[in-house]
């Protein structure tokens, strides 16, 4: 059965589309030209009944990047009634303005409600407020309440417009109240205008005012987190109008500064924000200390950027842009033009960096990428707000279109010269098709356009179907048009949703193409815990573009395309457990019922297999170049942090050269070492009888027994999954059938001579290398004679027949787990399997204090047989089972809880 | 009797299309009018929300046969009985008795079911409220994008009048249905409001059943199917679905993706596919339960049915397949502080 759905109690709105005011959503932009009082344009516009012109102004304040529009009709010369049914019926027909949700702006309530009749999404209505009184508030509530809408309450009562901090949350407070107890409201749907006054009038009472809101938004948000604070921004520089210059610097950085205590949303004109980092450090130093009022004793600061302001107004408009950057490197002019969104210079400062560059690619790869991580990072730190990236994008967008047919000549240059060497294979006859898409409900492109461009450099056929698009017109297209990958983009965090939708999509509708997973949202882990296990055909996260090149090739190169996909699959699975494993507190089972929660075992019926010995066997000198032959040589290339799967990574590419190399040098040593006889494996196994009581198992030693313990994961499963232990894999002792446990150790001694020499020589390659072989042959040496144990010794599993890859994919019966590793984290029961194997007197590896193993190259771990028996990872224990843990091992809870740390909350 | 507890517990079953079953009887003009109407002054053919009064035997037969067939919850045979739609026959002063006579037909079909199938589950009448014929988000001349043939006042007075007709015959739930203009909706839920905060009364569940009309999966005025539940969740109904227009297979998408966002129950219930080129549904009653059994055991729904073109053998089928899946539970809405 599915599990519930959980609804996030969100500030939801709706034009034609959604909007969800999410904790994460950077700052909500209302564009506010479309206001009557706030724009002589507009409101010469309505009164002229010029509705189309009107029109475009909110068209205009859309495609600025304005995410909510305010309308306002309040004027003594319109029938405000009227105009505002007239604009709000216009805009219904407008889908690319009606796309996003109106705030209905007015001081006359019944113009309120005329908005609200005309619009069929969810709206704002700004404002109603307590100044007529209680009733009079209670009563427009319920009717904005009846349509659908959230509230702007201004902080506004009986007494008058609130302008201490203190006045300014207690009316808040007030509102609240009445509006969540009286009228039913939900909290999300209240945002409050805490009013914005205007600073630096030369009045010291005013001085603080910004500081005010800026508090009064920091502690209405405290008190309550779920509302919404907003506020029309320009009133704050209402005494430097007619000098935008300085009052676009005031306004960022109030904005700036109130973002930081809490404010959501503001009433700005989308068009013209200038970015906090990019002001001219006097002048925002001047705004800052009048926002903030600092330094500003006797109106100082306030003189100071009166002052300031005036040489600046004093330049005129002659020298309203500042073109010094032009004088920069090309490289720095990109950057400038992206992050500022000027679009003036960019394709003369494109083809110069063009001409600069070896390639056209290496132009976005190098300084646009870059200048568009500048725009990132600014974003994300909440100094940039969504319209600027807009326009950044616009620019981008620009200079990629200079640069695309440069790209394009060259690949047919490449395809010709191709063509002439007959180096086409049969596979470039008909390029591979990769179909790229921006999801449903994301509009973020650039992202999905730069792997367009490099994977088409790179000789694929991009089929781009834009952005916004359904799951099912995706996946259509894709069977239709036969596509070898699908690519999906997203920046958005509601598009990780969308994309495990797409994945569930695809198993339903029986598809077999990767998957590929990119944008600045989506990321490994995520791809990994959410989307890889819903889609068995490959999932694969790319991190950038360059990197969606090398994640084609190999998921469409026959011979890579099943080693990539299962080494991908494995590391998935290790991040999901991991992911797993760090759930927060609450979804934790109490010890006793995740005891009552154990794997299930049909015992009753299970005839365990009797080992061919009990005790203990050694292996003195096992044969090397036996173990050499089950060597995982994956992890011996991560060990030299090259990451790929092997024998793929020798034909790697980018690594593959020098992955073969050290391969060759590899192999060599191993040649020295095993007829050199440099080094010696010993190990020994040993079986024991042993029943399981909880989460004890007893064992008997001949005429001794031993306790082991071990513990059980307590995090909330799914319904039908066990919290599993591995006490669950032996038969209770209460069975009137003897079950086994057994235990292994094996180690690669003789390498420290050898050490020696390569340091005297500075030889540092050989000496690093020689280690991570050791470990190999350590490694090989458990896999050998785990094989064994099954086929031979212990004797369980005969019959196996399974390849070194599938050995190395853990595919056969029964498990070796290591203590000190998930499925049994507590070191201190090395000692147990120490003293049971005597591991130290017959085979000579020493356990350090802190419950390392010397030689470094060991191994050591206990033999399940039954074939339920999994690796898993225990995951965080709580404090119940710590407590009952220590009491079992006869161990203080101190000492308990120093060694189990690491499962520990 | 309170249909949420049912809920909890089962995937409830809403009935079939009226108007195909109506279509079998081969109704003629005066089979219509009966003797009240014998001289009205238009014609009154195809106005088959006028049979409640005029031939409620056969009203009260088709809720009977679908009663039969499984379904828990019955829809009065009342798409079309406002002021508005009914203008077209010139009978807007029929409005309220329009409503009262199909809420009796229903109530009396369940009364009958149940002398005559005791022990059986609870069954409930659901007041259907259709989108009218007029629509408040667009205009119907091209030339002139603002004019609009209706406006929200006078849309609201129309459902008023038919919730007012629909509580006092006897309803147990209200079901706003096929919406495929938002704003239309907007004011059915309004009026509902006002109706039960006039009238002093605690409301009666609303049910909401949008319509998706193209393949763009967006509503004929243009919403996507989240923006179309947030401009709707303030009616806090009791489900929320589509319904119409669409054949499973093409609202299965949807479905799913509403049963993530809808913080109540969801409902669906499809046409018989989408119509041949001679406007008739051919989706068999299996093909149809086939698709919905699917949704259910997905988790997507609480109450499933038929629209356009199924039968009471549609519904058995649906009810059969689904009677044993758990239904889709309620999200939980995640509370701070």
């Amino acid at each position: 059965m599915a599990s519930p759905v959980t609804i996030k109690p969100y500030l939801r709105l709706s034009g034609l589309e959604p909007l969800v005011i999410r904790p994460e959503t950077n700052f909500v932009n209302v564009g506010e030209r479309t206001n009557v009082t706030g724009s002589k344009k507009f409101a010469r516009l309505i009164r002229e009944n010029k509705y189309e012109e009107a029109l475009s102004v909110a068209r205009q304040q859309v495609e600025s990047g304005a995410q909510i529009l305010d309308v306002n009709m309040d004027d003594a010369m319109l029938d405000g009634v009227a105009a505002m049914t007239t604009f709000m019926n216009l805009i219904q027909s407008e889908p690319d303005i009606a796309r996003i949700p109106i705030m209905i702006d007015s001081s006359k309530f019944e113009i309120i409600q005329a908005g609200l009749k005309c619009v069929q999404g969810r709206c704002i209505v700004n404002s109603i407020s307590m100044k007529e009184g209680e009733e009079k508030f209670i009563e427009q509530a319920f009717i904005c309440k009846a349509f659908g809408a959230a509230v702007i309450v201004m902080a506004f009562d009986e007494v008058g417009q609130a302008d201490t901090k203190q006045r300014k949350v207690d009316i808040c407070k007030r509102a609240y109240q009445i509006l969540t107890k009286k009228v039913g409201f939900q909290p999300q749907d209240i945002i409050f205008d805490p009013n914005i006054f205007a600073i630096a009038t030369g009045i010291e009472e005013h001085n603080n005012y910004a500081v005010d809101f800026i508090e009064a938004t920091r502690e209405i948000k405290q008190l309550m987190p779920l509302t919404k604070v907003s506020g029309g921004v320009s009133n704050v520089s209402f005494s430097f109008r007619g000098n935008d210059h300085v009052r676009e610097a005031i306004h960022a950085v109030f904005l700036y500064h109130a973002i930081k205590a809490g404010m959501d949303m503001g009433i700005v004109n989308a068009g013209q924000l200038v970015i906090y980092d990019e002001i001219e450090p006097v002048l925002r130093e001047l705004c800052e200390d009048v926002i903030l009022n600092r330094n500003n004793d006797n109106n100082e600061a306030t003189e100071k950027l009166i002052i300031h302001a005036d040489t600046v107004k004093a330049k005129g408009k002659v020298e309203v842009k500042d073109e010094a950057w032009r004088n920069d490197t090309v490289e720095k002019r990109l950057s400038h033009s992206l992050v500022n969104g000027i679009t003036d210079y960019i394709e003369a400062d494109t083809e110069e960096a063009r001409q600069k560059y070896p390639t056209p690619l290496e132009v976005i790869e190098g300084p646009l990428m870059d200048g568009m991580g500048i725009v990132g990072d600014l974003f994300g730190a909440g100094k940039m707000f969504l319209p600027q990236v807009v326009k950044s994008a616009r620019v981008m967008k620009k200079s990629v279109a200079v640069l695309t047919p440069y790209i394009e000549a060259e690949k047919e240059e490449r395809k010709q010269a191709h063509l002439a060497a007959g180096t086409t294979n049969s596979e470039a006859a008909g390029a591979a098709k990769i179909l790229l898409a921006t999801v449903k409900g994301d509009v973020h492109d650039i992202g999905k356009n730069i792997v367009g461009v490099v994977l088409g450099c790179n000789g694929y056929d991009i089929i781009d179907l834009g952005v916004m698009v359904p799951a099912d017109k995706i996946l259509e297209t894709a069977q239709k048009e036969n596509a070898d990958i699908i690519g999906l983009s997203g920046l958005i965090t509601p598009s990780l949703d969308e994309m495990v939708h797409i994945a569930k999509e695809m198993t339903r509708r029986g598809m077999t193409q990767p998957l590929m997973i990119g944008g600045a949202t989506t990321s490994r882990i995520h791809t990994a815990v959410k989307i890889a296990p819903e889609y068995n055909a490959g999932v694969v996260h790319v991190l950038d573009a360059s990197r969606s090149v090398t994640v084609a090739g190999s998921l469409l190169n026959k011979d890579q395309k099943t080693d990539f996909l299962s080494g991908l699959k494995e590391e998935y699975i290790k991040l999901k457990e991991s992911f797993d494993n760090k759930k927060p507190v609450k979804s934790y089972l109490s010890y006793q019922e995740a005891l009552a929660n154990k794997v299930v075992v049909d015992w009753t019926n299970y005839s365990p297999v009797t080992p061919t010995f009990t005790g203990t066997r050694v292996f003195e000198d096992f044969d090397l170049s036996t173990l050499r032959s089950y060597i995982d040589w994956k992890p011996f290339f991560i060990a030299w942090e090259m990451h790929g799967n092997f024998p793929a990574i020798l034909t790697d590419e980018i690594v593959g050269k020098e992955a073969t190399k050290l391969f060759n040098d590899a192999n060599s040593l191993l040649d020295k070492i095993i007829s050199e006889k440099w080094l010696t494996a010993k190990g020994t196994i040993g079986f024991w009888e042993a029943g399981s009581d909880g989460d004890d198992l007893e064992i008997i030693d001949g005429n001794r027994k031993i306790r082991l313990s071990f513990l059980r994961q307590q995090i909330k499963k799914a319904p039908d999954q066990p919290n599993l232990s591995l006490a669950d894999f032996i038969m209770p002792a209460s069975f009137d059938k003897k079950d086994f446990i057994g235990a292994f150790a094996v180690t690669i001694h003789g390498i420290e001579e050898h050490v020696k020499r390569f340091e005297k020589n500075l030889d540092d390659y050989n000496k690093i290398m020689l280690q991570a072989l050791a470990d190999r042959l350590a490694e090989a040496f458990a896999e050998a004679l785990h094989l064994q144990t099954r086929k031979e010794f212990w004797g369980y599993d005969i019959e196996e027949q399974l390849s070194n890859e599938d050995l190395i994919k853990e595919q056969y019966t029964g498990i070796r787990p290591a203590p000190g590793y998930p499925a049994c984290p507590d070191h201190t029961e090395k000692y147990k399997l120490f003293d049971l194997l005597r591991a130290t007197e017959t085979i000579g590896i020493q356990l350090t204090e802190s419950l390392a193993m010397y030689p470094a190259s060991s191994v050591c771990g206990w033999y399940f047989s039954h074939p339920k028996s999994q690796y898993f990872g225990v995951g965080k224990i709580q404090r119940d089972q710590l407590e009952d843990y220590a009491k079992r091992k006869n161990m203080s809870i101190e000492l308990a809880e120093r060694w189990l740390s690491p499962v520990l909350e | 009797m309170d249909i949420r507890k049912e809920l909890e517990k089962r995937i409830l079953v809403i009935d079939g299309a009226m108007g195909t079953m109506i279509q079998r009887h081969k109704l003629e003009e005066t089979d219509y009018r009966g003797t009240r109407f014998a001289n009205w002054h238009t014609d009154v053919k195809g106005n088959n929300d006028l049979l409640c009064i005029t031939q409620p035997q056969i009203i009260k037969g088709i809720h009977k046969q679908y009663l039969a067939a499984g379904a828990d919850i019955i829809e009065t045979n009342t798409f079309s009985s406002t002021v508005i739609a009914m203008a077209d026959y010139d009978m807007q002063s029929l409005a309220y008795e329009l409503n009262t006579a199909a809420a009796k037909c229903a109530r009396e079909a369940i009364n009958e079911f149940i002398a005559e199938n005791p022990g059986a589950a609870p069954k409930f009448v659901a007041g259907a409220i259709g989108p009218l014929n007029k629509t408040l988000s667009l205009s119907p001349d091209v030339n002139n994008p603002g004019y609009r043939a209706v406006s929200f006042d006078e849309v609201v007075n129309a459902y008023y009048e038919q919730i007012r007709g629909l509580v006092d015959g006897g309803v147990d739930l209200l079901l706003i249905e096929t919406i495929f203009d938002t704003l239309n909706a907007k004011g059915a839920i309004y009026a509902a409001k006002k109706y039960f905060r006039d009238k002093k009364m605690a409301e009666l569940p609303i049910m909401i059943s949008g319509t998706i009309t193209d393949a763009s999966g967006r509503t004929l005025s243009g919403q996507t199917l989240e923006a179309f539940y947030t401009s709707v969740m303030h009616a806090n109904p009791l489900s929320v679905g589509l319904n119409c227009a669409l054949g499973a297979a093409e609202m299965r998408s949807h479905i799913e993706e509403l049963s993530q966002i809808a913080a109540c129950y969801t409902s669906a219930y499809p046409n018989a596919g989408l119509p041949n080129a001679m406007g008739e549904y051919d989706e068999q009653p299996h093909e149809t339960a086939h698709f919905i059994e699917e949704w259910a055991k997905e988790g997507f729904v609480n109450i499933v049915g038929g629209c356009c073109g199924t039968t009471p053998d549609h519904i058995k089928h649906i009810a059969d397949n689904v009677n044993h899946i758990t239904p889709r539970p309620l999200p939980v809405l995640e509370v701070v502080e």
